[in-house]
């Protein structure tokens, strides 16, 4: 039964977005088919192979009859990895992080800086852009430099707890913002609130279009977080992050040394943000430091406390129902209620056009994205997949 | 009293308070106790006996090597393992995932081996596994290895939390208050058990008991604490006999009728 609807839910839900390519809503029956294919009680590998099939094949299917969805699902999936990112710290180990973006901007400058035009201005010379190949070696040199500042962040900090912890590291991520926007003098490292342009993108195989190519190369970096997190919480490394979110004291003394698991879970969650604004970087071809604002910050915790904190599949899940609620579901709303008012609609007798510019539909965005939050927050407190305890046979 | 652990001339201060005061102990082999009255400094002594506070004063020895100046993980590493007065279990994991985080100190595997899951990770955590099944079946909750710690009754809670102590390996082991809010006859269980683990895993326990009668029929040894100093120590009939202590525990007078 579940076998054959998880089939014919993909395949229709595939075919519709196929047929009808400017509609988001069935875009997002495309979406959720993906979701009730992860829920249904079916073979695994029929799950896999049809959760393969639906993100390698369709999707850049999809992406071809409408771009933006792709564009939406590079997009979800740079976001899941910062949220899987976080999740390690704020999921696992309990450390409330305020001001993860900073970890992406770093990633971010660290490319922008090198891999544009604007590394001459800084270093004098005429050896920038470094070759568009460079963004490869680059992904693991953002890697390192975010974990370095994770550490750096980590250390004098982690001897705090909770709330301090969360004020410092808000801190942490306004003072990179503001650095980001400042240092343009006297040595211009950032170019400030300028920004820096162009940076170069990666070179992709010639085979395919760049904007699948590119969706690729984010899926498969995705999957690579995934993994990583899969194994790191699956060992006495992720158990010992879960018993310090437990009970820091008890952890220690079970042999759990403090500072040098928070600083792994600060340098690994750092890592994948560091990696992801490189990504992103090379994506927008510009950044500046608008880019990594508090409430970036927030709009990542907000993907892992919807998702479910310390769940991988909540991670994934809580930054594709951000990111599509943002870029899609509430654009939309805000052009219909607009073509609404525009046409002069009127709703028991009251004329739209009339309606006060502080009630545009464009402004009720970020309203109705907080009082979902909010509702969520009441009924679903452990968010949409919460973490679920491994059950394990003992010893064979 | 030389040896396995040796504390000399302990003292601790919080602000104007002296919580423990020039205690000296040792303990060597078997079972023992340190009991008093409530506020004696029972627990303190644990906690600066385990890293958790620094002495204002004093030195501590395990096998000959000094403990003060270390932090509570590394005098785990060293081999002493303790349990906590108002149980501290990791509340949201399972009874073998908690036991597996008291084997953090004994594992071997680094960061690039879980990355990697190459087959010396793999035997490494299969090894764990069998062991944690091994560590919950000696306290009885084998069958309850993937239960939430927080669902488990309480008499349950308070053996996981000896069985996540004694996966650390310890030839050390303290238990601070472990029959507290158990009925006399589960206290008496739970005593039997530990004597069969000092038999069996070459174990030295040390107890904080405010159960008389258990402590009595159990330990080998026992000190007094009251007001943060040691009043009296030796085996347990000639302490109960103790005028300071009967004192300490039921006041001045009547001296003659005083028995637990």
């Amino acid at each position: 039964m579940h076998t054959l609807a998880s089939v014919a839910l993909i395949a229709v839900s595939g075919l519709g977005v196929a047929v009808f390519p400017r509609s988001i809503l069935v875009f997002m029956l495309f979406q959720s088919t993906l979701v009730f294919v992860y829920l249904a009680r079916i073979n695994d590998v029929l799950r896999w192979g049809l959760l393969a099939v639906a993100l390698v094949v369709m999707m850049p299917t999809i992406g071809t009859y409408n771009g933006y969805y792709l564009e939406v699902a590079t997009q979800v999936g740079i976001f899941a990895a910062l949220a899987l990112g976080l999740n390690i710290v704020v999921g696992l180990a309990g450390l409330l992080d305020l001001g993860y973006v900073a970890f992406f901007a770093v990633g971010a400058y660290s490319w922008a800086i090198f891999g544009s035009p604007h590394g001459n201005v800084l270093f004098g010379t005429s050896a920038f852009p470094l070759p568009a190949a460079w963004f490869y070696p680059f992904l693991a040199f953002g890697l390192a430099l975010a974990a370095a500042t994770g550490v750096l962040l980590g250390l004098p900090v982690l001897r705090l707890r909770g709330d301090y912890l969360a004020i410092v590291t808000l801190g942490f991520g306004e003072v990179i913002r503001v650095l980001a926007n400042n240092l343009d003098k006297p040595i211009n490292v950032t170019n400030g609130p300028k920004g820096i342009t162009p940076i170069s993108r990666p070179p992709l195989p010639p085979e395919m279009s760049y904007s699948v190519g590119f969706y690729f190369l984010v899926l498969l970096i995705v999957l690579v977080v995934v993994l990583v997190n899969r194994r790191l919480e699956d060992s006495h490394i992720g158990r010992a992050w879960e018993a310090i979110r437990e009970d820091q004291l008890a952890a220690q003394a079970m042999g759990v040394p403090l500072v040098r698991a928070k600083l792994l879970a600060f340098a690994c969650g750092a890592s994948f943000a560091g990696v992801m604004g490189v990504v992103f970087a090379a994506k927008q071809i510009f950044i500046n430091p608008e880019s990594f604002t508090f409430l970036e910050s927030i709009g990542v915790l907000a993907m892992v406390i919807l998702g479910g904190m310390g769940s991988i599949p909540g991670a994934i899940i809580g930054a594709t129902v951000v990111t599509v609620l943002n870029l899609q579901v509430l654009k939309g709303l805000s052009l219909w209620l607009n073509e609404l008012k525009n046409a002069g609609v009127s709703v028991l007798g009251y004329n739209l056009a009339n309606l006060p510019t502080q009630l545009e539909p464009a402004k009720y965005e970020r309203m109705i994205f907080g009082i979902i939050l909010v509702l969520m927050m009441i009924f679903r407190p452990q968010g949409i997949f919460p973490a679920r305890r491994r059950q394990r046979e003992l010893g064979e | 009293m030389s040896g396995l652990f040796e504390a000399r001339g302990i003292t601790k201060h919080f602000g104007g308070l002296t919580a423990v005061h020039d205690v000296t102990f040792g303990v060597d082999r078997g079972i023992a106790s340190i009991i008093g009255p409530n506020g004696a400094g029972k627990t303190t002594l644990f906690n600066v006996f385990t890293g958790l506070y620094q002495p204002d004063a004093g030195a501590i020895t395990f096998r000959g090597q000094p403990l003060v100046g270390l932090r509570p993980d590394q005098i785990t590493a060293l081999g002493i393992c303790r349990t906590f007065q108002n149980i501290r279990l990791f509340a949201n994991m399972t009874a073998a995932e908690n036991v597996l985080v008291g084997m953090h100190a004994r594992i071997r595997v680094g960061m690039w081996d879980v990355l990697g899951r190459g087959p010396r990770f793999r035997e490494a955590e299969h090894a764990l596994w069998r062991r944690a099944a091994e560590t919950l079946d000696r306290v009885g909750l084998r069958a309850k290895a993937n239960e939430v710690a927080r669902n488990l009754p309480y008499g349950e809670q308070r053996r996981l939390e000896l069985a996540r102590a004694l996966a650390s390996e310890p030839a050390l082991l303290l238990l601070d208050e472990p029959t507290a809010g158990m009925t006399q006859g589960e206290a008496v269980t739970l005593m039997a058990l530990l004597r069969r683990l000092v038999a069996e895993l070459d174990l030295v326990i040390l107890l904080i008991e405010h159960n008389m009668r258990v402590v009595m029929e159990v330990s080998d040894h026992v000190a007094v604490l009251d007001h943060g100093e040691k009043i009296a120590e030796g085996p347990p009939r000639e302490v109960q006999s103790n005028p300071r202590v009967v004192e300490a525990y039921l006041g001045r007078r009547p001296v003659a009728r005083a028995r637990e």
